[in-house]
């Protein structure tokens, strides 16, 4: 009598958990329908899309095959054409942005992890910007670059020095834009830098106190080395956040083209003037297949090499 | 699950009873669709109004709520769900994409006869035509012409009533008229602009159908399927142009916000452009004391300009219901009237594209719209395939002489290849 009331009670316990369980699972389950039809699918339809003709004003969009992509090969073996800018540049912006803005973040996350006075309301201005509209703050950089008026200028006039045409000239007119990129997303990276470093435990700077070691020692050897989980994931983050730039390059360019001469535009502004403004998606699809190849492999590549185990 | 019930029952009444009312009336909606502009959106309201009035059958839909940047993305996002306009109003130099995609169905013999819109209608209208058919038709058209501001030409000695008449005037008044910072007589010294070459804005219009014939030369085969802009005159009349930002120093886009705000703030003396920015100036700086002259005449002696118009055509959408298509031939024989051309002018500054209400006395007579209209005898329109792209292509070569410092033959060449290229697909997909 006595067991059986006991299996009756654990058993009533069971279903009591299991409902849980499946309740749980029933909530998720809306968000994640909710993203498989608004992140996965159109990915999906996206390569479908690549292997037609896509017009989407037409009634039908034939089958094509491959010859998208061989378009984009030709685009990119030409001398000159907006494909092969928008590729040169985005990987330009990576290339500097992601070390540059990396660098900037860890040395201010080091500087900031020092001090105590006022370190909230510092904290909170190198925050800022990342929660501020992108399209906002580009807006107003534009203006700062402006020639002659833009307070840039005017700075440079105040210091005796040459006035700068930024945005409108093909050299300056990337590393315009990136200053600003790097600028906006430096807040998340040195939040991320300053949780690193408060998780390495406070006995390993005292042994190597102890120790002797230099400043530069203690940096090498005990700060790099525990910071590499954060360094692995804002490289991957920010690697694919720079590989997906748009919203700055449209808001800070003439009529949003990505000029002067195609030297700011990118992949993704590429793909969205094919796709909404010569109607060309089935050659856009194609574009962000090859970006997506592209995010793929440098984020298999960087986890691999670098989130190796530090002992 | 009683009150459940009760709810449903209710629902099923209300639809059952719409679905009673909707098969009592006759109506017909269709829906037309236009980007926002204020000026146009209040003048097809009225347009609208007079014509639901005269035909109580029909109600038409207004959606004017998509700016001028998304609006061929919204077309483009609202044509695979099947929903969107019966009646759209386009930019004429897209017409042959939204035919190439099948988007659009050719206008009815009846009214839209050819010899009725040759007759009645613009010459320019005429370039609406595509394989055989018209596509769309307009309300009305604009022209280019020059524009100078008073003030700016009086501080600088000239009279303040003769605008430039010749080329060479507009390079001598512009040289007159532009003010530096100093010394050093470079872009970024200018704080007053004589005349500033923006081909983004309206300048790649009158160097292609403009400054080309002027210098003798012509911007395309007559078929339009050939460029030949990039010829002895081409390369004459785009040093012309770009010599007043690389020679003469007068002006540039990249400064004062824009060669066209320039102007409108009152910064900048000589500007080319069409009607539409009439209603610009008058909203954001009415006060600036200027004219409009007729576009100048070139070193052959001879006037052109450049013409362009929205235009509205019918959508296979509405080519699926017999009362819709129906409906929307109604309207848009009653949106193109002598009658809708003078509410059209008079509400939004453009010029009726119906010849009887724009050669009105009263029109040419006006300071500022009689020139465009007076230009409108020897307007061009040129054929885009990709309008966007193929004025990209000009932009790009005019960046290359003043950023890159190439020679405007090579930068020509090289936009005439990369055009021809544009073209050529298109032709190829089609045929």
């Amino acid at each position: 009598m006595q067991r059986k009331h006991t299996r009756k009670s654990s058993s009533f316990h069971m279903t009591l958990a299991r409902k849980k369980i499946v309740w749980a699972y029933i909530f998720l389950a809306i968000p994640i329908v909710f993203f498989a039809y608004i992140r996965i699918y159109p990915t999906f339809f996206a390569f479908q899309m690549s292997l037609h003709d896509y017009n989407p004003l037409a009634a039908e969009q034939p089958f094509v095959g491959f010859e998208n992509y061989e378009k984009v090969y030709e685009e990119l073996s030409k001398r000159k054409s907006t494909t092969k800018a928008a590729f040169r540049n985005t990987i330009s912006y990576v290339a500097l942005g992601v070390p540059i803005q990396l660098f900037l973040a860890l040395a201010i996350a080091l500087m900031l992890n020092e001090i105590r006075f006022m370190s909230t309301l510092y904290r909170i201005l190198f925050f800022l910007p990342f929660v501020t509209s992108t399209i906002a703050i580009a807006w107003v950089f534009r203006m700062l670059y402006q020639p002659r008026f833009g307070l840039f200028n005017i700075i440079l006039q105040l210091l005796s020095l040459p006035q700068q045409p930024f945005l409108t000239r093909p050299q300056q007119a990337l590393p315009s834009v990136l200053a600003l990129v790097i600028w906006q997303g430096m807040g998340f990276a040195v939040i991320i830098f300053l949780a690193g470093l408060k998780q390495i435990p406070r006995t390993y700077y005292e042994a190597a106190e102890v120790d002797g070691a230099s400043r530069w020692h203690t940096f090498r050897f005990i700060t790099l080395p525990l910071l590499n989980p954060s360094i692995v994931y804002l490289l991957v983050l920010q690697t694919i956040s720079f590989l997906r730039m748009f919203a700055p390059v449209i808001a800070m360019t003439e009529q949003g083209r990505g000029g002067p001469l195609d030297s700011t535009v990118t992949v993704v502004l590429q793909t969205y003037r094919e796709a909404f403004q010569s109607f060309n998606m089935g050659y856009a699809s194609s574009l962000t297949v090859v970006l997506f190849a592209m995010i793929l492999g440098v984020t298999i590549i960087q986890l691999s090499v670098t989130s190796r185990r530090i002992n | 699950m009683r009150k459940l019930l009760a709810i449903l029952a209710l629902g099923v009444i209300v639809l059952s009873l719409g679905a009673v009312a909707g098969a009592q009336d006759d109506m017909v909606e269709i829906e037309y669709w236009q980007y926002n502009f204020g000026a146009r959106v209040d003048a097809m309201n009225m347009l609208i109004e007079q014509f639901e009035a005269e035909n109580p059958g029909i109600k038409v839909v207004h959606n004017s709520d998509i700016p001028y940047a998304d609006f061929r993305t919204e077309l483009a996002a609202s044509a695979p769900a099947g929903v969107g306009p019966d009646v759209v109003t386009l930019f004429y130099g897209w017409i042959p994409a939204f035919v190439d995609a099948g988007y659009l169905v050719p206008l009815p013999e009846d009214p839209f006869s050819e010899e009725f819109i040759l007759e009645t209608f613009s010459p320019m209208v005429a370039n609406s035509k595509f394989e055989g058919s018209y596509w769309a038709i307009p309300t009305a058209v604009r022209s280019l012409a020059l524009f100078w501001n008073k003030d700016i030409f009086e501080a600088a000695g000239l009279d303040p009533e003769s605008p430039p008449a010749t080329l060479d005037d507009v390079v001598e008044m512009a040289l007159a008229t532009t003010v530096y910072d100093g010394d050093m007589q470079d872009v970024l010294s200018i704080t007053q602009q004589g005349h500033a070459p923006a081909l983004a804005s309206q300048d790649h219009h009158w160097f292609r159908e403009v400054l080309i014939r002027q210098y003798g030369g012509a911007p395309y085969s007559d078929d339009g399927r050939t460029v030949t802009y990039n010829s002895e005159e081409g390369c004459a009349a785009f040093s012309w142009l770009a010599a007043f930002e690389t020679e003469h120093v007068t002006g540039s886009n990249d400064i004062l916000d824009g060669a066209t705000n320039a102007f409108v703030n009152g910064e900048s003396a000589i500007h080319v452009d069409g009607s539409f920015r009439v209603g610009t100036i008058a909203r954001n700086n009415p006060d600036l004391n200027y004219g409009v002259a007729e576009l100048p005449v070139g070193p052959n002696g001879e006037q052109h300009t450049f013409g362009s118009y929205w235009t509205h055509g019918i959508t296979r959408r509405a080519n699926d219901d017999p009362a819709r298509l129906e409906a929307a031939v109604k309207f848009l024989q009653f949106i193109t009237t002598p009658e809708a051309g003078t509410l059209w002018v008079n509400n939004v500054g453009e010029l009726p594209a119906q010849l009887s209400a724009a050669s009105d006395e009263m029109i040419l007579a006006d300071p500022i719209l009689g020139p465009f209209s007076a230009g409108l005898a020897y307007s061009h329109a040129t054929f885009f395939v990709d309008e966007s792209a193929q004025r990209q292509v000009l932009i790009d070569a005019f960046d290359n002489i003043r950023l890159g410092g190439m020679d405007p033959c090579e930068a020509l060449d090289e936009a005439a290849a990369l055009e021809q290229e544009l073209i050529d697909n298109f032709w190829a997909d089609r045929e």
